[in-house]
C-alpha cells in the first residue's frame, strides 16, 4: 500500500448535542482524487475543516506523509500543503488576480514581477486567468479558477475542493473535474467534496463515503455502481429513484402568472438581466427555468415574486404570491433568531395574530409548532434558534411558512442546494403537492437534473431571454441550449 | 436577556472597578478612602441618591433608550450629546418665550420643542444615510462639535443674559421648571424616563413594530425579502426618535436642572448614554437600572475628587473599561454560540 498524503484516524467532533464526527477515517494517497461522498449533514465539511485546521478535533490524529501533525489554524495546514477550496468564494472583488493570489499566499506585491509570477502559475497549473482582471468582473467559472490558483501558489500538494460543481454549467463542471485529473497526474492529490454520485463516479480514484459522520465504506471507485454509492450514502436506495414530472397541459386553468416584453436590471444595476421576456404559467403548473448563474433567471423570479422591480414591460401576478430566497441564511432567517420569530418575520404581517399593533407571541408559537408537525421540521422545538436546524430543516421550515401566506403563486430559488437526496425528495413532494392544489409554482435551480425532475414545463434562460423547452427535449439538448446553442 | 448576559454585565462592572482601583493605588491614593467617598456621593444619603445620582440618570437614561430604538435598529446614533444640546437650545428658546403662560402649558410645550430639536438635529445624518449610504456613525458624531459650537455661539449672541456679562442664557421663569419629587433637586423627569422605558420596553416585546425593529437590525436583507419590511424607512424613523430622545433629556435638564443653557451642561451624557445602552443590552428596563449605575458613579466621582482629592476622571476609564468589557463578553457570547452550532 502506498504511503499516504493525508490520513485521517478516528476522527471525533461533537458540536453541543451534535456528534458531527465519530471514528471518521480519511486516506488520500499521492497522484489520486478521492471523492467524499455523502448527504448533506454526514459530516464532509466537518471533516475537511479538522484536515485544514479550521476545526480541532475532540479525538483522532491528523496524519502528513506519515507524521502525526497537530494543526491550530488553516496556517498549519498550508505548510503541510494542503489547500482547500471553499464552496463560497472568498476573492476581494475590488482586487485584481494576481493581487488576490499576492494577498493569500503572502507574496509581496512588487506589480510587474507579481503580474508573470501569477500568470506563470497559473499556465503551469493548466488554469489560465488574466492576472491583471478584476475578481468582480469574472465569470463564477473564473473566480473558482481564482480560488484554485490562490489554493495552489501555497505549493499545495493535496487540494481541498468543497462542493466545488455546485455553482457550474455542465461543461464547465467537468472542464474542472478534467482540472482535478491533471493535477493528480502530476503527483498531487485532490480531495473532492460532493453528494454527486456520476461525478465520484467519473473523475475519483477511490471513494470514502460518509453517513452520519461514520465511515460506511473506501474503496477503488472501479467496478462500482452509481447504485452500490446511493446505497451507502442514504442506506435506502429507493429513494433516489424520482420519476420525472408528468407533462401535463392544463388549458382551461386561470393564467396566474403572465408577462409581456419584460425588461429587468441586474442587481448590481450593472445592465439589463431580462430582456423582453414573455410567458404565461397558469395555476398548476411547476414552471422550472434552467440556466447558467448570470443568465438572468435569478432576476426574473426576484421580479415575480415581488422582490425586485421590473425595469419596463407589463407584468401581472396574481397576489398574494410567497417567495422562497436560495440564501436560506440571509435572505430567508435570520439565524439568532427563534423559529417563532423566523415564522413571525414571514407571516406577521398577514396573519391575524400581527396584522394588528400587538403582535400575539403565543399565537405566532401556535402557528410555528402546526409547521414543525405538518412540515416534519427536525426541531428542539419553536424557540430554538434557526441556526440550529440543518439546510433541510431549514428549508422545510422555509417552504411551509410560504404555503402559510396561502399563496397563489410560488417562487422558490435553488430550492434544494445544498440539500441531502431526503429533504429534497421532500422539498419537491411539497413543491408538487402545492402545484396539484393549483398553485402556480415557478422555480429556478442550478441542477440540470432538478429542473428536469420537478418541471411540468422547462424554460432556459440564456443572456436574459427566455427559451421555452419541448416536452421530450434530451437533457444533453437542453444543456447545450443553456450555453446558447439556441440563440 | 440571558443568564449569560448578566454574567457579562456582571464582569464588565468588576472589571471597571478592578481598573478604578488599579488607577487608585498606581496615583497613591488610598482605595478605601476613594471608593468610600465615592459611595458617600452616590448612595450615601438620601440627598446623594436624589440629588446626586438619580438626577444625573435622568438625562443618561433618556439618551440610552433613544441610542438602543436606532441599535435596535441596526442604526449607530453617536450623536446623543450633539442632539441633547439641540433639545437644550430649543427648550432655553421656547422656554424664555412661554413665559406668560401657564406651566401646565408651557412646559409640555417646551418640550416638545426639545424633542423636536432632537429629532431635527439628526435629520441629516438619517437623511444622508438613507440617500447616500453615508454612514450615521462618523455624521452623528461630527455634529456633536457642531452642536456646541452652537451652544457656545447662542450664549454670546441670540440667548445670552440681558446684562450681555456671561456666556449663558437668562434664567427661565419659574413657571417653567419641573416639579421637583419628595423636595430634593430631582425633577419630574426621572418620571418621563422611567415612562418612556415602560413604553418602550411593551413596543420592543409586545408589538410588531418592536420585533420588526429587531429584524430590520439583525437581519436587514431577510427583513427586505422575507418580512416585506421597509427597513431603511424604519432605520431612518429609529434614527429620528433616537434623536428625539436626546433631545428631550438636554430639555429636562434644562427645565429641571439648570433653569438656563450654558455650555458644558453635559458632562458627556451623549456618551455615558452609549455606555448605559451597551451594559443594558438595548433591555429599556435594565436601561433605567444601569442608567442609575452611572449616574452613581458620576456623583460619586464629583464626591471623590471633593473629599478623596482623586481626579474624576479615574472614573471615566472605568466607564469605559466596562464597555470594552461588554463588547469583549459579546464577542465571546457569539464565537461560543458559532462554536456550539457550527
Amino acid at each position: 500500500m502506498t504511503a499516504a498524503l493525508l490520513e485521517l484516524r478516528g476522527i471525533d467532533k461533537r458540536f453541543g448535542s451534535l456528534q458531527a464526527l465519530t471514528g471518521a477515517e480519511l486516506y488520500v494517497r499521492p497522484g489520486e482524487v478521492h471523492a467524499l461522498l455523502g448527504e448533506n449533514g454526514a459530516g464532509k465539511s466537518t471533516l475537511m475543516s479538522v484536515a485544514y485546521g479550521l476545526l480541532v478535533p475532540d479525538a483522532g490524529e491528523i496524519l502528513v506523509d506519515g507524521q502525526s501533525r497537530t494543526f491550530r489554524s488553516a496556517r498549519d495546514a498550508r505548510r503541510a500543503g494542503i489547500g482547500l477550496v471553499h464552496q463560497h468564494f472568498t476573492a476581494v472583488p475590488a482586487l485584481t488576480v494576481a493581487e488576490n493570489v499576492a494577498l493569500f499566499a503572502g507574496w509581496a506585491v512588487e506589480p510587474r514581477r507579481l503580474r508573470e509570477r501569477v500568470q506563470a502559475l497559473s499556465e503551469q497549473l493548466g488554469l489560465p486567468l488574466d492576472p491583471d482582471a478584476r475578481a468582480e468582473g469574472l465569470s463564477v467559472a473564473l473566480r473558482q479558477r481564482l480560488e484554485i490558483v490562490k489554493a495552489l501558489a501555497t505549493d499545495a500538494k493535496l487540494l481541498l475542493l468543497d462542493e466545488p460543481t455546485a455553482v457550474l454549467a455542465p461543461p464547465e463542471a467537468e472542464e474542472l473535474l478534467v482540472m482535478a485529473r491533471a493535477f493528480a497526474a502530476r503527483g498531487g492529490s485532490v480531495v473532492l467534496i460532493t453528494h454527486k454520485l456520476d461525478e465520484a463516479l467519473g473523475a475519483a480514484d477511490t471513494v470514502t463515503v460518509l453517513r452520519r459522520g461514520r465511515n460506511v465504506t473506501s474503496r477503488p471507485v472501479a467496478g462500482l455502481a452509481a447504485r452500490d454509492l446511493a446505497q451507502a450514502m442514504i442506506g435506502d436506495a429507493g429513494l433516489l429513484d424520482e420519476p420525472p414530472a408528468p407533462v401535463v397541459t392544463i388549458p382551461d386553468a386561470p393564467v396566474r402568472v403572465a408577462f409581456e416584453a419584460l425588461d429587468v436590471w441586474r442587481e448590481d444595476r450593472s445592465g439589463v438581466a431580462v430582456r423582453g421576456a414573455v410567458l404565461t404559467v397558469r395555476a398548476g403548473e411547476i414552471v422550472a427555468l434552467a440556466g447558467v448563474e448570470g443568465n438572468g433567471q435569478r432576476e426574473l423570479l426576484r421580479t415575480i415574486g415581488g422582490v425586485m422591480r421590473a425595469r419596463r414591460g407589463s407584468l401581472r401576478v396574481d397576489r398574494p404570491v410567497a417567495f422562497v430566497p436560495e440564501d436560506r441564511i440571509t435572505e430567508g432567517l435570520i439565524p439568532t433568531l427563534s423559529l417563532t420569530e423566523n415564522v413571525a418575520l414571514g407571516l406577521a404581517r398577514t396573519a391575524s395574530w400581527g396584522r394588528g399593533v400587538v403582535l400575539d407571541w403565543g399565537a405566532a408559537g401556535e402557528q410555528t409548532r402546526e409547521l414543525i408537525d405538518a412540515f416534519d421540521v427536525k426541531t428542539d422545538g419553536p424557540t430554538s434558534a434557526a441556526e440550529t436546524l440543518s439546510g433541510g430543516n431549514q428549508q422545510k421550515l422555509l417552504i411551509g411558512r410560504a404555503l402559510a401566506l396561502q399563496p397563489i403563486v410560488l417562487v422558490a430559488e435553488n430550492p434544494t442546494r445544498g440539500l441531502d437526496v431526503q429533504a429534497t425528495r421532500a422539498v419537491h413532494d411539497r413543491l408538487r403537492d402545492a402545484a396539484a392544489r393549483g398553485l402556480a409554482v415557478m422555480i429556478y435551480s442550478s441542477d440540470l437534473d432538478e429542473v428536469l425532475t420537478l418541471g411540468t414545463r422547462v424554460v432556459v434562460m440564456y443572456r436574459g431571454e427566455l427559451f421555452e423547452v419541448p416536452p421530450g427535449t434530451s437533457r444533453a439538448a437542453v444543456g447545450r441550449l443553456m450555453l446558447g446553442a439556441g440563440a | 436577556m440571558r443568564a449569560g448576559g448578566w454574567i457579562g454585565a456582571g464582569a464588565a462592572l468588576a472589571a471597571g472597578l478592578a481598573v478604578l482601583v488599579i488607577f487608585f493605588v498606581l496615583t497613591g491614593h488610598d482605595p478605601a478612602m476613594a471608593l468610600a467617598a465615592m459611595w458617600r456621593g452616590a448612595f450615601g444619603s438620601w440627598f446623594a441618591l436624589m440629588s446626586g445620582t438619580l438626577i444625573r440618570a435622568v438625562p443618561i437614561a433618556l439618551i440610552a433608550l433613544g441610542f438602543t430604538v436606532a441599535y435596535r435598529a441596526g442604526a449607530l446614533n453617536i450623536g446623543g450629546e450633539g442632539q441633547f444640546y439641540a433639545g437644550a437650545i430649543a427648550a432655553t428658546w421656547a422656554g424664555l418665550r412661554l413665559g406668560s403662560w401657564p406651566g401646565a402649558m408651557a412646559i409640555p410645550v417646551t418640550l416638545a420643542a426639545a424633542f423636536a430639536a432632537g429629532a431635527a438635529w439628526i435629520t441629516l445624518p438619517a437623511v444622508l444615510r438613507r440617500r447616500f449610504g453615508v454612514q450615521e456613525v462618523i455624521s452623528t458624531l461630527l455634529l456633536n462639535f457642531v452642536a456646541e459650537a452652537v451652544v457656545s455661539y447662542a450664549v454670546q449672541g441670540p440667548l445670552q443674559e440681558s446684562q450681555h456679562i456671561y456666556p449663558q442664557s437668562d434664567a427661565l421663569p419659574a413657571s417653567l421648571h419641573l416639579p421637583l419629587l419628595f423636595g430634593t433637586r430631582l425633577h419630574a423627569g426621572a418620571l418621563l424616563a422611567m415612562a418612556a422605558a415602560g413604553v418602550l420596553a411593551w413596543v420592543f416585546s409586545r408589538t410588531r413594530l418592536g420585533f420588526e425593529l429587531l429584524a430590520s437590525g439583525l437581519g436587514p436583507r431577510a427583513a427586505v425579502v422575507s418580512g416585506r419590511i421597509p427597513v431603511e424607512r424604519l432605520a431612518v424613523s429609529a434614527l429620528l426618535i433616537s434623536g428625539a430622545f436626546a433631545g428631550l433629556a438636554g430639555g429636562t435638564e434644562v427645565l429641571g436642572v439648570s433653569y438656563a443653557l450654558y455650555p458644558n451642561l453635559s458632562p458627556g451624557y451623549g456618551f455615558t448614554g452609549i455606555a448605559v445602552a451597551l451594559l443594558a443590552r438595548g433591555a429599556p428596563l435594565g436601561i433605567l437600572a444601569s442608567a442609575v449605575l452611572f449616574g452613581a458613579l458620576e456623583a460619586g466621582a464629583a464626591a471623590m475628587q471633593r473629599d478623596a482629592g482623586v481626579p474624576a476622571v479615574a472614573v471615566y476609564v472605568a466607564e469605559a473599561v466596562i464597555i470594552v468589557a461588554v463588547l469583549l463578553a459579546d464577542r465571546f457570547a457569539v464565537r461560543a454560540r458559532r462554536e456550539a452550532t457550527a
